[in-house]
């Protein structure tokens, strides 16, 4: 099979660079033109954290989808499945799965109870000083964490679809990408982010779709031909059976369990994606928003099903191997062989946009939640009036920005993809458990809410800095070092039963009781959607 | 209480206690309970038991049952079928069942006190 591949190498995709710089080119000015229209009613703090909650439900679906499918689950899940066979479909099945958890637990009562944070919702029934700074922590740890890894990545994206595999020359493409995040995040709020997410998903969804098809095309439909053609290339028929990659050891087996918790809890306690369900006017837009995004999502991880085996069977692991970008490289590749330069260069595109649209998401989460958090309600004690918060949100906007690119320019290499694990699991740890006491637990106290939260981050980032992906192995961050003395990966295993442990010690063990007035409050509002901020109208 | 996150809207008086302990409010607590607890217990222990088959149940998983698709792809794309499934569910049990009696509750509120307000503004929820 692999003889019958055409010039399918490492300089054909340098000579696509200029076409896909133009293609990217055109959407950037596309999104731009739309995110400065869109941004002539940006003047309240609900217009600039929430987008005047005037999104459908349907285009908020879109964006989530957006926000969600990064160059990680798009190149990474194809590029999987290209090398890992089955074990790389087993890891995108959590990331689908884990938004029942937020259609059934949190998106409609969320959006219910809180305004513009995910600390809104948490300190609404507890003691706002504590809570708010324990939550605003960690969403700022798991936005940190996360944008740290797509920035990083950036680096290695660029030597694979523009060939530039100079620093100087990637150290300039991220700034320039960066630049342009901090334009749209600056000018156009979460409106102008959620417009860039949207053409991006569609693009993304769209150029999937087609490939897919082209794929299932060449096998004439039949899934299992492609299958066996996949495992025909690979010289392995186990490529279609689960455990090449985490069947290796009984160590690696429960790293996956550990990994699968991390991902089905975190997903609905990532605060950018928390964030956007503020961007509806009712629980009910909030709640089709995330029935669009399960459908675009799953579709998407079907259409990487086919991708990354037709890509196992028409590229081969070896030339994905040994292409600059390794395994994410094989959806890029597969592009230039079913549709030549164009193709390719329509997806290189998209994951150029993907990066943009993903570091958007996360740069307005955090912004909002230092300045609407941490300045307004804890430094300023709510004394502060909208517009100074908001000037306070741009400012930080750049300050992440700055920070954004020069992670990405210093982090460039680095073996930093564990970043991505940690972020979810940080998430179902820290958040996740606050999220649901405080939602269906009517004893749930501020102690409780407050050693869950920290007793979470702090296990997750311990439990991480003592394994095998930082110290002790080849694959480590520091391969010099060895102080890995906890044997997972991902700490979600242990970090996240012990956060749900210590919120139900905290409360237990509290001597104040929190008002019952409040509780009876944010119970009734979070399940009827009474005074719930409506949409802004201009 | 000093709570900033709350909207300062018309319903600042309402006797949030006392709606929690109608029978109406009571019903919808409890219809929304009874759906989405069992389910996530469900849906979780099924993808659980499906990992757990994929990391210790090998043998089983890679019998191949029709040409090369074999059982542990078809229990995969069931993952799929079953959260697109659920999903559906959820959301023709959320219109049937919680947003009329919602929405009741929310008119109800909201109605009332607008009223004592002096400010009558009809369908309250824009």
């Amino acid at each position: 099979m692999n003889t019958m591949v055409p010039a399918v190498n490492v300089e054909a995709l340098k000579d696509t660079t200029l076409l896909n710089m133009g293609i990217f080119a055109l959407f950037v000015a596309v999104t731009m033109v739309i995110v400065f229209r869109a941004s002539r009613n940006n003047k309240t703090a609900a217009d600039y954290y929430a987008a005047g909650r005037s999104f459908t439900g349907s285009q908020n679906g879109t964006a989530i989808a957006g926000d969600y499918l990064s160059a990680a689950s798009f190149l990474g899940i194809t590029g999987a499945i290209a090398i890992n066979g089955y074990d790389g479909f087993l890891y995108s099945i959590g990331f689908l799965v884990a938004w029942l958890v937020a259609l059934l637990l949190v998106a409609e009562l969320l959006r219910n109870t809180g305004k513009f944070t995910m600390a809104d919702v948490l300190s609404f029934r507890l003691r706002q000083r504590p809570v708010r700074i324990a939550a605003a922590l960690s969403t700022l740890a798991v936005c940190f964490f996360y944008l740290l890894a797509q920035m990083a990545g950036a680096g290695s994206l660029i030597s694979l679809l523009l060939g530039i595999s100079d620093w100087g020359g990637q150290a300039l493409v991220i700034i320039v990408v960066g630049a342009l995040m901090i334009m749209y995040v600056l000018i156009g709020g979460m409106k102008g982010t959620t417009w860039v997410q949207i053409i991006k998903a569609i693009l993304l969804i769209a150029g999937a779709a087609v490939m897919t098809a082209m794929v299932l095309a060449i096998y004439g439909f039949n899934l299992s031909n492609l299958l066996g053609s996949a495992a025909e290339a690979a010289n392995n028929p186990n490529i279609l059976n689960p455990g090449l990659q985490y069947g290796k050891t009984e160590t690696s087996k429960l790293d996956f369990m550990s990994l699968g918790l991390a991902l089905v809890l975190g997903t609905a306690a990532l605060p950018h994606v928390l964030m956007r369900f503020y961007t509806v006017p009712t629980a009910k837009e909030a709640r089709k928003s995330v029935v669009w995004a399960i459908w675009l999502i799953g579709l998407f991880y079907l259409f990487t099903l086919v991708l990354g085996y037709g890509a196992a069977a028409l590229v081969g692991a070896e030339t994905i191997k040994s292409a600059p970008g390794g395994v994410n490289s094989a959806a890029p590749l597969l592009a230039f062989h079913l549709g030549g330069p164009l193709l390719l260069g329509f997806i290189s595109a998209v994951a150029f946009a993907t990066i943009l649209a993903v570091v958007a998401g996360l740069t307005i989460t955090a912004a909002a939640s230092f300045a609407h958090d941490i300045y307004a309600n804890v430094i300023s004690k709510g004394k502060a009036d909208a517009t100074t918060e908001v000037k306070v949100a741009r400012r930080t906007v750049v300050v992440i920005g700055v920070l954004a690119i020069l992670g990405g320019i210093f982090a460039n290499g680095q073996n930093v993809a564990f970043l991505v694990a940690l972020a979810f699991a940080v998430a179902a740890s820290a958040n996740l458990p606050t999220i649901i006491y405080s939602l269906f637990w009517k004893k749930f106290t501020t102690q409780g809410a407050v050693w869950s939260m920290y007793g979470g981050l702090a296990a997750a980032i311990l439990l991480i800095t003592f394994s095998p992906v930082v110290s002790g192995a080849k694959t480590s961050m520091i391969p010099g070092a060895n102080f890995a003395l906890f044997p997972l990966s991902n700490p979600g295993i242990v970090s996240i039963p012990l956060a749900f442990f210590l919120g139900w010690l905290g409360t237990v063990l509290d001597k104040r009781r929190e008002d019952p007035a409040k509780q009876a409050e944010m119970e009734v509002r979070s399940l009827t959607g009474v005074g719930a901020e409506k949409a802004v109208d201009h | 209480m000093g709570n900033e996150a709350q909207p300062q809207d018309a319903t600042a008086s309402v006797d949030f206690q006392e709606v929690q302990q109608t029978e109406r409010f009571k019903t919808l607590r409890k219809r929304h309970r009874s759906f989405v607890f069992p389910m996530a217990v469900v849906f979780l222990l099924w993808y659980f038991a499906y990992v757990l088959l994929a990391d210790y149940a090998v043998g089983f998983m890679s019998i191949k049952v029709w040409g090369n698709i074999n059982v542990g792809l078809i229990l995969g794309l069931l993952q799929f079928v079953t959260t697109f499934g659920i999903t559906a569910w959820y959301v023709s049990y959320s219109n049937k069942k919680l947003d009329p009696i919602a929405a009741e509750i929310r008119n109800e509120i909201e109605g009332r006190e607008f009223d004592k307000d002096g400010n009558v503004i009809s369908g309250a929820a824009k």
